[in-house]
């Protein structure tokens, strides 16, 4: 990767998390000895920036590496190669001492509120175990903080001696969300946290979310396929393709003026709820290639109806389009 | 509670009348019965009465005239009275040899599943941590290896290496041949010498179930989504693994432990016979063989108890463990 010399990151101040170049391949094993006999590439060159207090959306369809990506730079899972800074600091080189000091200033709240809660431990344990640990607050005060803690995210104090099996799918999320909350974190992975969740229950964890970012100066990466989701919350957005970032921007400039042919697709696929409308779906056709064998030149070439032949053969450079706004597309070399 | 306890003790008062139905019913059934043989040999002694005379005077007075059903609910009479009359073989109350013998079996079960416990369990887990690490590949080998051989190769081989080349243990039997010498301590020691092999031998083909069980159930949670998030609050690996992990594999193997207590009790058939240790397995064997139909029953019944009784014990333990069970 002489590349990565090159273009070394940057910090600047305002970013709290600037990712760049990350890629992570799982080994895929086969053959007779189990041997490696090829790679996923889950991320595959993912660079961004996310501004202190802000949100970044993540979208993308199923399968297309927006999970991995969050969960590589929390360092839950080992990236290939890239960097990530965290404040101004590689979290690759962080030790392991290092790196628990940092996970309580990163945190993540998971998609299945019904699996990521340990069913063995009481909600009180769950939030504060933690807190202990990293002796984030004085002993005298723990009680009243996780108590506080609770009550921010809409808990009672008296579901502390309850188990998580007690709780509805909503009262789950807020528990993960009090739980990531307790740590003091900076910085949370949002990973689908409402996709497991009623609609009704969705508005209300987005607000919480949302509340708690105003009042804490929280940074959000927004992970998730609803789109009308991540267009309520968040400032910037990313649009992913197949384990890369296909188009990158403010919020209104994507949702008003959408450039890259997937993300015209994939907005084209918001549902409306007025059902006399007539809407011009664009739909994708085929499914999403292999990502151990991705497609040669532009990855999307093989479901783009604006496919030409340079898409078959050149990946197209990251094109700066105005206001931050980049994609990555053929279309728009000539400018 | 206290419904499912009532409820589970009623089904299995139902369970012990057909256990011990099926089984009366089997032991009359057998060919060559005791009495058979008895008769046998008396009516072969020189100006003895003739075969069928000896036969018919023998099921008289061992209460085998009557027909089988009859025959089981005079059994039963007696049996829930406690009596469970006297052994055929050894002359004497079926109670009373039950208790000479049992202790040697428990005593040997018990270590071998001590052991098998501290071994199997830490085994398993370190193979869990490791998937398909060298560490993991060998310690699978070494199990299937346990489960896959049977018991009396590992015996044979023990005694070959222990007591024929090294000649550090005896080849077999519960004590040592200056044994009524010996202070009572020595006495202990000596028979705790003489319990090693069988032992190891119990242990070793033992322990191969029990770590693929923690391995299986160890690998399953670690791989769930809240040791995801464990590991996301920035816990140290060994808190993880033990206090979140471990909490969670605890319920299945509980559950099988508690399966295995009767077993405890239940003696080790082969083993026993191996190392000629008199437990209940050797004792019951013996039995068996011969027809002897008190012993047998009370031994059978004993058995049908510890099974019931494991399975209880096994869901109580799990309503410890499981908040989820505790709550309903």
């Amino acid at each position: 990767m002489g590349s990565e010399e090159k273009d070394k990151l940057v910090h600047q101040e305002d970013s709290i998390l600037e990712v760049s170049h990350l890629k992570k391949y799982f080994p895929v094993k086969g053959g007779f000895f189990g041997g490696v006999t090829g790679e996923v590439k889950a991320v595959d060159d993912v660079s961004f920036r996310i501004k202190r207090g802000s949100t970044m959306g993540l979208v993308g369809e199923s399968g297309c590496g927006k999970s991995t990506t969050g969960r590589t730079i929390l360092r839950l899972i080992e990236k290939t190669s890239g960097t990530v800074l965290f404040n101004g600091e590689d979290v690759s080189q962080a030790d392991k001492k290092k790196l628990r000091e940092l996970r309580t200033k990163m945190q993540i709240i998971f998609q299945d509120p019904y699996s990521s809660l340990s069913p063995r431990l009481p909600v009180g344990e769950i939030i504060g175990e933690a807190v202990r640990q990293h002796n984030l607050v004085p002993k005298e005060q723990y009680n009243d903080y996780i108590t506080q803690v609770m009550l921010n995210c809409g808990l009672q104090e008296y579901h502390k001696d309850r188990y998580p099996h007690e709780f509805s799918g909503g009262q789950r999320q807020r528990i993960c969300i009090a739980r990531a909350l307790a740590l003091k974190p900076e910085f949370i992975v949002c990973d689908e946290p409402v996709s497991a969740l009623d609609v009704s229950i969705q508005a209300q964890i987005i607000n919480l979310l949302k509340e708690l970012q105003e009042k804490m100066n929280l940074t959000y990466l927004f992970i998730s396929h609803d789109l009308s989701v991540v267009e309520h919350i968040s400032d910037t957005i990313g649009v992913m393709y197949l384990g890369g970032l296909v188009e990158t921007g403010e919020t209104e400039d994507i949702f008003s003026n959408p450039l890259h042919p997937y993300t015209r697709a994939l907005f084209s696929a918001i549902p409306m709820p007025d059902p006399d409308m007539k809407i011009n779906r664009t739909i994708l056709e085929g499914d999403i290639p292999s990502p151990a064998n991705p497609p040669k030149g532009c990855k999307f070439h093989t479901r783009c109806k604006d496919c030409m032949a340079v898409c078959k053969e050149v990946a197209p450079e990251e094109r700066d389009v105005g206001n931050g706004h980049m994609v990555r597309c053929h279309l728009y070399d000539q400018g | 509670m206290k419904k499912f306890l009532v409820k589970r003790l009623l089904i299995s008062m139902v369970l012990l009348v057909f256990v011990s139905m099926i089984i009366y019913g089997i032991m009359r059934c057998m060919p060559a019965s005791f009495v058979e043989t008895k008769a046998m040999e008396l009516a072969q002694k020189p100006g003895a009465k003739s075969y069928e005379e000896w036969l018919a005077q023998l099921n008289a007075s061992y209460g085998l005239d009557s027909g089988i059903i009859q025959g089981y609910f005079t059994w039963a009479s007696k049996a829930v009275r406690g009596q469970f009359g006297d052994s055929w073989n050894y002359n004497q109350p079926v109670l009373q040899k039950f208790s000479s013998v049992i202790w040697y079996s428990f005593a040997l079960a018990f270590s071998a599943f001590f052991l098998e416990i501290i071994i199997a369990i830490p085994a398993g887990v370190a193979a869990a941590r490791k998937q398909y690490s060298a560490t993991d590949y060998s310690i699978t080998v070494i199990a299937l290896i346990g489960i896959s051989l049977p018991s009396f190769f590992f015996a044979t081989i023990l005694k070959w290496v222990f007591a024929v080349k090294l000649n550090w243990l005896d080849l077999y039997g519960i004590v040592g041949r200056m044994h009524q010498q010996m202070s009572p301590m020595g006495q202990i020691l000596d028979m705790a010498k003489h319990m090693i092999m069988p032992v190891a031998t119990l242990t070793i083909v033992g322990i191969g179930s029990l770590m693929r069980y923690t391995r299986t159930n160890m690998l399953e949670v670690l791989n769930s989504d809240y040791i995801r998030t464990a590991r996301a609050k920035g816990l140290p690996e060994r808190k993880v693994i033990n206090y979140h992990a471990f909490r969670n594999i605890l319920i299945p193997i509980i559950t099988l432990l508690g399966g295995t207590l009767p077993g405890l009790f239940g003696g080790a058939l082969i083993t026993e016979t191996l190392f000629q240790i008199p437990g209940i397995g050797y004792t019951s064997y013996q039995c068996i063989v011969l027809g002897d139909i008190p012993f047998v029953m009370f031994y059978m019944l004993f058995s049908a108890v510890l099974i019931l009784a494991g399975n209880l014990i096994a869901d109580i333990l799990y309503a410890v463990v499981d908040p989820r069970v505790r709550v309903n």
